[in-house]
């Protein structure tokens, strides 16, 4: 069976300096946003979904588990943050904060469930585990059903950062993007994450050189899902709603193929598949369905000519990991 | 108890289109190696193929029971000519992401077309009115459903177990490549089986179509339950995936008569409970 990722790239301290000086850029770029007239808020919502997208890489590109399910996670740290600041009035750090406890409570649980199961049987079971927090919330009184949670107050980060003020709302989110992705990077680069890798290549050999591969992966799902659940508590403070899209199927699908455009199991490629995906959306907004069918065409075309993405094609052609 | 026996009948239903498609499932699984999130779009696609076969052809319920199911199933088979035989030897999750990109394809075409709201379709004449059991009332067209889908599903099972064309295939499932050697033409065995899977999910949708209206998004959450059966029944068995599909639709019905608040959830529930006491699911092997 071949590997989900490049595997002819080489992992050496040259290409953690490279990635090193791309993170720089990035940042550079994103923080510069606010002195150029781009849209600061097309940007917010696409460094949510960047992070979203980054989180359920860990768990694929590294751990080989493709995860079906990631809007759950997304949908219900939203919930929960959007309820902690709206009817508890909690201060904008609590309520992120009672967002990512609850994805990673439920990450555990769902976690729990459905490590037990490999490959496609673990993506089937993190779809139905989705769907049926999707009918738990559309029941629960709390999440108003098909209204949702509307007209959430932003309220002052620490007491101080006033985020009803555009500019400064943008900055909070992308320090919050910045420290998930370098979190992330982190992950990845460490024994931990090498083990992980070690378990996507070969979990056989994994096991008989006396890993618990079932521990790690564990631990990869709650990370995955806490920093999901991240994504989904900086999402309420931008879009000042939490409803039942983010918990829906649909979503699940968007955050695959935004890691699949921009290169499952590389470092940047969620960022540029979340950036180009929510610009095609915001584009393409007044064609009604056709943006579902252009999303499916791009699923296909992806799988069938473009595996490695447009960073894994990049880092291919210039022989980095990126 | 009238009550009862309505709901026990409408899980019956429910289970005759799990049947059908995990069946299908399973069938394409066994062979090719994908788990078709297409499934539930070409369902809809049996329900729409019957649509216009008596709207624009005029052609009834009966002869669309046996087309809709060869159209459908030959567009399955383009399908597979033209883009899933590419994925042999790749991971099994870009077939799954695939024929998810084909669903979505699929689903957004015809809702572009039909909007989201369902197309009626007429029970056929012979089928309509009810029959007085004594302890309930069957509509016809719902018993008929059941008894029809078990058949299908009884037939489909004797065909791959019984047959000499299912060792064939059971053969191939286990090691094309010594198959190949015999002489037989398992790519051709390979389209022909997902043809066979899919024309069972558009069968499924032919059914349906009186009871639930036709609609583009029918299918799309429908393929989640399934899925949810599929985990677990388990893939390894045929006879698993009809009894599955039948006991969950059973219990489901069950549930809305009980405790209809949980009728929507129960089949989730009940895949976390299988998964805690026998993560192989209740037939299958380890995968």
């Amino acid at each position: 069976m071949t590997t989900l990722t490049d595997d002819t790239l080489p992992t050496t301290p040259r290409a953690m300096r490279d990635e090193m000086i791309v993170f720089v850029v990035m940042a550079l770029l994103l923080a510069s946003v606010p002195f150029t007239g781009v849209y600061p808020f097309f940007v917010m919502q696409a460094l949510c979904f960047a992070l979203l997208a980054c989180a359920f890489n860990l768990l694929i590109g590294y751990g080989g588990l493709l995860s079906f399910g990631h809007a759950m996670f997304l949908g219900t740290a939203g919930y929960c943050s959007a309820h902690a600041l709206k009817v508890w009035a909690l201060p904008p750090e609590l309520g992120i904060l009672v967002g990512v406890a609850a994805a990673f409570v439920l990450s555990i649980v769902t976690g729990y469930i459905s490590i037990r199961r490999q490959g496609i049987y673990f993506s089937m079971i993190t779809l139905a585990l989705s769907q049926l927090l999707y009918f738990i919330y559309l029941q629960a009184p709390f999440t108003h059903g098909e209204d949702g949670i509307q007209g959430i107050p932003q309220g002052h980060m620490f007491g101080i950062f006033d985020l009803s003020k555009p500019t400064v709302l943008y900055y909070v989110v992308l320090v919050g993007f910045l420290a998930g992705f370098l979190l992330i990077f982190r992950i990845i680069n460490s024994p931990f994450g090498e083990v992980l890798k070690s378990i996507r290549e070969n979990e056989q050999r994994a096991i008989s050189l006396g890993y618990r591969t079932d521990q790690y992966k564990f631990l990869a799902f709650v990370l995955s899902g806490t920093l999901a659940g991240f994504a989904g508590a900086l999402k309420v403070f931008v879009a000042q709603n939490a409803s039942l899209t983010d918990v829906h199927w649909s979503m699940s699908g968007e955050v695959v193929l935004m890691t699949l455009v921009g290169g499952l199991g590389t470092i940047f490629g969620p960022v540029v598949g979340a950036f180009v995906i929510i610009a095609m959306q915001q584009y393409l907004a007044g064609f009604g369905q056709w943006v579902t069918v252009i999303q499916g065409s791009i699923f296909v075309i992806c799988v069938l000519t473009f595996r490695r993405g447009v960073v894994g094609e990049i880092a291919h052609y210039f022989r980095r990991s990126l | 108890m009238q009550a009862l026996y309505a709901q026990l009948l409408v899980g019956l239903i429910n289970g005759s289109f799990y049947a059908l498609l995990s069946l299908g499932l399973a069938v394409i699984f066994g062979m090719l190696n994908i788990i078709n999130f297409a499934h539930g779009a070409l369902y809809m696609m049996g329900a729409f193929a019957a649509y216009f076969l008596l709207n624009l052809g005029g052609i009834n319920y009966w002869w669309a029971l046996l087309l809709a199911p060869i159209i459908v199933g030959i567009f399955g088979m383009i399908l597979e000519r033209t883009m899933l035989k590419f994925l042999t030897g790749l991971d099994h999750l870009y077939g799954l992401l695939l024929t998810f990109g084909i669903a979505l394809i699929v689903q957004g075409v015809f809702q572009n077309y039909f909007g989201s709201s369902g197309l009626p379709y007429a029970i056929p004449d012979q089928l309509r009115g009810g029959m007085n059991l004594g302890f309930m009332f069957l509509p016809i067209y719902r018993g008929w459903v059941v008894v029809f889908s078990l058949v299908v599903c009884l037939g489909t099972w004797y065909l791959i177990e019984k047959t000499q064309l299912g060792a064939y295939l059971r053969a191939a499932t286990e090691n094309p490549t010594l198959v190949r050697a015999f002489g037989i033409n398992v790519p051709r065995m390979i389209t022909l089986t997902y043809g066979l899977g899919v024309g069972l999910a558009a069968l499924a949708g032919v059914l349906s179509a009186p009871i639930n209206q036709v609609r583009p998004l029918m299918g799309a959450d429908l393929i989640i339950v399934v899925f949810a059966v599929v985990v677990i029944g388990g893939m390894g068995s045929i006879m698993g995936s009809i009894i599955t599909g039948f006991a969950l639709g059973v219990i489901e019905g069950l549930t809305k008569y009980f405790y209809p608040e949980a009728s929507n959830t129960v089949v989730f529930v009940l895949m976390v409970l299988v998964l805690l006491v026998k993560p192989t699911g209740l037939t299958g092997r380890a995968a």
